[in-house]
């Protein structure tokens, strides 16, 4: 186990720094149209920042954080493609730095699995009440029918019993 | 129709089943320390860089100096508190091992790094110099202290996130280094 | 003295909590009267000793007692009084008190409001909420104790989270208990069910309204944890698919199905199983996310100090009470299923649909926070699941709850003409289809695709339930019917209906913040003006500011619209006292249809200039209004005099129960 208090102090520092409403804004990045600061935007919102790692690198307020900030904008000017500059951090940090899961074999049960699930649980569900309804309905028996009358035709019935129904 | 009871009599153990697994899983997890984002760079050759030594400003320090030795890389800064508790066991490993200990100075001020290494003693062959992340970056930190064993050849063997001590180096550390000595 | 007065409470309501588990319970099943007359009295000794020890833990913190531990590490001498006493469940010893005295206090509810149920039942019932108090006791006892000492005495606390000083998330805790430990209430009506071999619509009755207030304040704990996050945190959002939000969200998914499921099981009978064994899941997932919350196994910026060693205390509890009852389901539940036929289309089918795609949305958030868990144990590398995903998967599943939400008020129970539906429903279907169509190609507003589908479902919601409003009251005689209706014993329609355009009205809103809001980032010297969706800021600069624990620089906005000034905002930028990373507080100017907002970011250069962030976010409100509209129809559903009627009609035969037990 990691010697617990110092990481623990560590980690707290850090998560201040991520759940802090602190310093840092997309000001500093000048573009030369809307549509590329859309594409800025666009990306580090598709990345992860890795030290609030709950947060895209477009919402985290962390230093390591800037720093891919500034990693990406220099690559954009550099005239590097979308993908080019998934490629590089990928290749630094892994899979982990996309914020969405990569759509590959591994991670088709993530993006195809609540589907199918439901897809069988609506299934089932179907058939259940379709056997459902091709049972009959229990007949109630004789003696059954008549305790039924007797407690309709009485006076002072509690409509707050209840009867189990043999089902 | 006991056919069809006993199938959904089994059905109502699901629910049980699947808490079952889950129960498993998260006492998988408690093992882990889900901060860790694992290197993709193990296995591959380390980046190359030029960087500004810590100690000699204006001299120039390149990645040539992983080849031809075992070296540990270690990320540290003044400003963080786990650098300085692993610091003692840094020194500790450079005195008793052969491998070399480079220092990689992360996003830190010149002036309170030398304070640190004046105050609690240089285990550090080598230090470099990366205030601004330039490198840092190519290397995949993300935070310190961080430690990558490089082969002789200047492959990365290994990546250490969190502070070393005598287990750490003993149990993940060392085996490392054992297995891939020989190659250099 | 006095903490340790309380930490002494604590084992007292522990010894109480042994004694409440095991006598009540073995008295129901020997029939033994007195042991199960036992049950009330402990539950309300229980609640004593709780709050003793929470009156002494408050009174550490209001007399600056550092030399207790945890008021070291949460307050400090310069704290506002009123965070002094937030910051009792601000840090993971102390919230857990306010958990487990919260336990106490439904505990004491249900021994005082329950009189016309039989004694065995309330036995098991409040037997079973003494189990759940055993484990947090013990784990507060011997893992978490609020009430250890520190030596030597520090002569100054180390602070309350900046970020916690706040009037909103200073209640959004006890809101959030409340429900989590709401449901245990149903959970121990299930349980105790189970354990009798009896489900019946009587049952569901009483574990309604028990279900729907736990509920209520769910949905008040979650909505201001999102408002909070909105105008706290700096940067606009209102929900991030974190860890913790998520293991709020999934009592949440579970409890509403739970509602829905109780109301089948009390007015048709049927849905049996699920109904029990929804109650089990919802306090289940309550319990996990109290583990998710504190053992270290997910990263969130909400967690708690993490400690793996808790996580496997907790992680045990979990597989006893979770494990216990799901085997006593097993067990059991095949004996007390079965009920009411109904057919394919029915008002319990489009109920059973719902139940489904609520109870799939639960696995699916469930999913989607372990999924990186998963992933990593089953060695497939390390993935990430945030909230791209589990937008995606959310926006395509709840179109068809919602659609379903539309449909089943109008359906009649047990059978229903889909000719009838179709009759009823063509106009809202044709109707939604059309604001579909506008809203998606842009031709009378700028819109896409989301907005479409958005405004269309919402459309759809509120024509439908105007629809079925209509049907009402043209049997209940028009618009004076209306009044008669909600003074007697049908305030449950109404409740359902008001929260159900509670629904409505967020979509609407998370559809038109999400695709109309607006961000912009940009550099402003004092006396420079931005024009922002029609209104123009003007920055005049930014001044220090002090306050009781922290120095700040003060910025100041003067919004225009036209000629007209709106508002002046005052964004800070703080730096606490007690060291950490400065704070931003936004300055906002909210509205019922948008909210203009403004953060400072960073100073620029030497003239003044700072970096700000204006944001447009519109309709962002209507979220939170959909809340309060859903607690609302939570609180009119509650009131429906049937509860309290049943009490008055149905006096408990002396030995009457006892014999069906």
């Amino acid at each position: 186990m990691t010697p617990a208090p110092m990481i623990r102090a560590l980690v707290a520092a850090a998560l201040l720094a991520c759940g802090s409403a602190g310093a840092f804004t997309l000001e500093e990045f000048q573009f030369q149209s809307p549509a590329q600061e859309q594409e800025f935007r666009e990306l580090i919102g598709k990345l992860r920042c890795l030290v609030c790692q709950n947060e895209s690198l477009a919402a985290s307020q962390a230093d390591l954080a800037q720093d891919l900030r500034k990693e990406v904008y220099q690559m954009m000017q550099d005239g590097k493609s979308h993908d080019e500059i998934i490629e590089f951090l990928v290749a630094r940090y892994g899979d982990f730095v996309l914020y969405q899961p990569p759509v590959k074999p591994s991670t088709y049960i993530l993006w195809f699995g609540p589907f199918v699930l439901i897809g069988v649980g609506g299934f089932l569900l179907l058939r259940a009440i379709q056997r459902r309804r091709r049972e009959p309905e229990p007949d109630l028996s004789a003696a059954e029918h008549d305790r039924i009358e007797r407690l309709l035709t009485q006076p002072g019935t509690r409509p707050g019993d209840t009867q189990d129904r043999a089902s | 129709m006991a056919r069809s009871q006993s199938r959904s009599k089994s059905s109502y153990l699901v629910p049980l089943g699947i808490f079952l697994a889950l129960a498993a899983l998260l006492f998988y997890g408690l093992g882990l320390d889900p901060k860790k984002v694992p290197s993709p760079l193990v296995g591959k050759p380390a980046p190359s860089f030029e960087l500004e030594s810590l100690l000699e400003p204006g001299k120039t320090i390149s990645s040539d100096i992983l080849k031809g030795k075992m070296s540990l890389v270690n990320v540290w800064a003044s400003w963080c508190p786990s650098c300085r508790q692993e610091h003692g066991e840094l020194i500790r490993i450079a005195r008793e091992s052969d491998v070399q200990m480079i220092g990689f100075n992360w996003k830190d001020e010149r002036r309170a790094a030398l304070e640190m290494l004046r105050r609690y003693g240089n285990p550090y062959v080598l230090s470099v110099f990366d205030p601004e992340n330039q490198v840092g970056i190519d290397w995949g930190v993300y935070g310190a202290p961080e430690t990558f064993v490089v082969d002789a050849e200047g492959i990365i063997r290994h990546k250490r996130i969190g502070p070393i001590d005598q287990r750490v180096w003993e149990e993940e550390i060392l085996p490392v280094i054992e297995q891939y000595r020989s190659k250099g | 003295m006095i903490p340790e007065l309380g930490h002494f409470a604590l084992i007292l309501a522990l010894g109480l909590a042994l004694v409440q588990s095991v006598v009540p319970l073995w008295g129901s099943f020997n029939g033994r009267r007195p042991w199960m007359e036992m049950a009330r009295p402990l539950a309300w000794g229980q609640l004593t000793f709780l709050a003793v020890a929470f009156a002494c833990l408050l009174q550490a913190f209001l007399t600056d007692d550092f030399s207790v531990r945890y008021v070291a590490e949460q307050s400090n001498t310069l704290l506002p009084q009123i965070y002094k006493v937030s910051a009792l469940w601000g840090g993971h010893e102390g919230s857990l008190l306010l958990w487990v005295l919260m336990l106490g206090l439904w505990g004491a509810a249900v021994a005082a409001f329950s009189r016309n149920l039989p004694l065995p039942m309330i036995s098991r019932v409040i037997a079973v909420q003494g189990m759940v108090a055993i484990g947090f006791l013990l784990f507060t006892l011997l893992t978490s104790n609020p009430f250890e000492r520190l030596f030597p005495i520090p002569p100054e606390g180390r602070d309350l989270n900046p970020l916690l000083q706040d009037p909103g998330l200073a209640v959004h805790p006890p809101m959030l208990y409340m429900g989590y430990v709401g449901f245990s209430v149903a959970f121990s009506f299930a349980i105790a069910a189970l354990i009798g071999g009896k489900l019946d619509a009587a049952w569901a009755r009483w574990s309604r309204p028990w279900t729907t207030v736990a509920w209520i304040f769910l949905t008040i704990g979650i909505a201001l944890g999102s408002w909070w996050a909105y105008y706290e945190l700096g940067w606009g959002g209102w929900w991030f698919w974190d860890p913790v939000e998520n293991a709020s969200f999934m009592p949440w998914l579970a409890g509403t199905a739970l509602m829905h499921s109780l109301a089948v099981t009390e007015k048709r009978g049927a849905f049996k199983s699920w109904t029990v064994l929804l109650a089990i899941s919802a306090f289940s997932l309550s319990l996990l996310g109290t583990f998710l919350v504190r053992s270290g196994v997910l990263t969130s910026v909400h967690a708690f100090a993490t400690d793996p060693s808790r996580g496997t205390f907790i992680l045990a509890f979990l597989v006893i009470v979770i494990g216990g009852s799901l085997a006593l389901y097993a067990w059991r539940a095949p004996a007390v299923s079965g009920g009411g036929r109904f057919d394919l289309v029915s008002r319990e089918s489009f109920l059973l649909v719902n139940n489904l795609l609520l109870a799939a949305l639960a696995l699916l958030v469930l999913f989607g926070t372990l999924a990186p868990l998963i992933y990593e144990a089953a060695g497939w590398g390390k993935i990430s699941v945030g909230f791209p995903w589990f937008n995606t998967m959310f926006i395509a599943l709840s179109p068809f709850l919602v659609l379903a939400m539309g449909v089943g008020p109008s359906t009649r129970w047990k059978h229903d003409e889909p000719g009838r539906l179709a009759r009823l429903l063509w106009v809202p279907l044709i109707l939604s289809l059309g604001v579909l169509a506008l809203a998606s190609t842009g031709l009378m507003f700028p819109g896409n695709l989301w907005v479409g589908l958005g405004l269309g479902l919402s459309t759809w919601l509120v024509l439908t339930h105007l629809v079925s409003l209509k049907e009402r009251l043209r049997n209940k005689g028009g618009l004076g019917g209306l009044i008669g209706d909600l003074r007697n014993r049908s305030r449950s329609f109404y409740g359902m209906w008001l929260a159900h355009i509670g629904v409505a009205v967020f979509i609407v809103g998370a559809t038109v913040v999400s695709n109309f809001g607006s961000e912009t980032d940009l550099r402003m010297s004092p006396g420079d003006v931005h024009e922002v969706a029609g209104y123009r800021f003007q920055f005049n600069g930014a001044q220090p500011h002090d306050g009781p624990n922290f120095r700040a620089q003060r910025g100041e906005f003067v919004i225009y619209k036209g000629e007209r000034q709106i508002d002046v905002l005052h964004p800070e930028k703080r730096s606490y006292l007690s060291g950490g990373m400065p704070m931003t507080e936004a300055g906002i100017d909210p509205g019922f249809l948008r909210d203009l907002y403004v953060s400072l970011g960073e100073p620029v250069g030497t003239q003044g200039d700072w970096a700000v962030r204006i944001y447009y976010k519109p309709y962002v409100r209507w979220i939170w209004l959909a809340g309060i509209l859903m607690a609302l129809g939570g609180l009119l559903a509650v009131s429906d005099g049937r509860y309290r009627t049943a009490r008055k009609r149905v006096p408990v035969p002396a030995g009457g129960g006892l014999a069906r037990a």
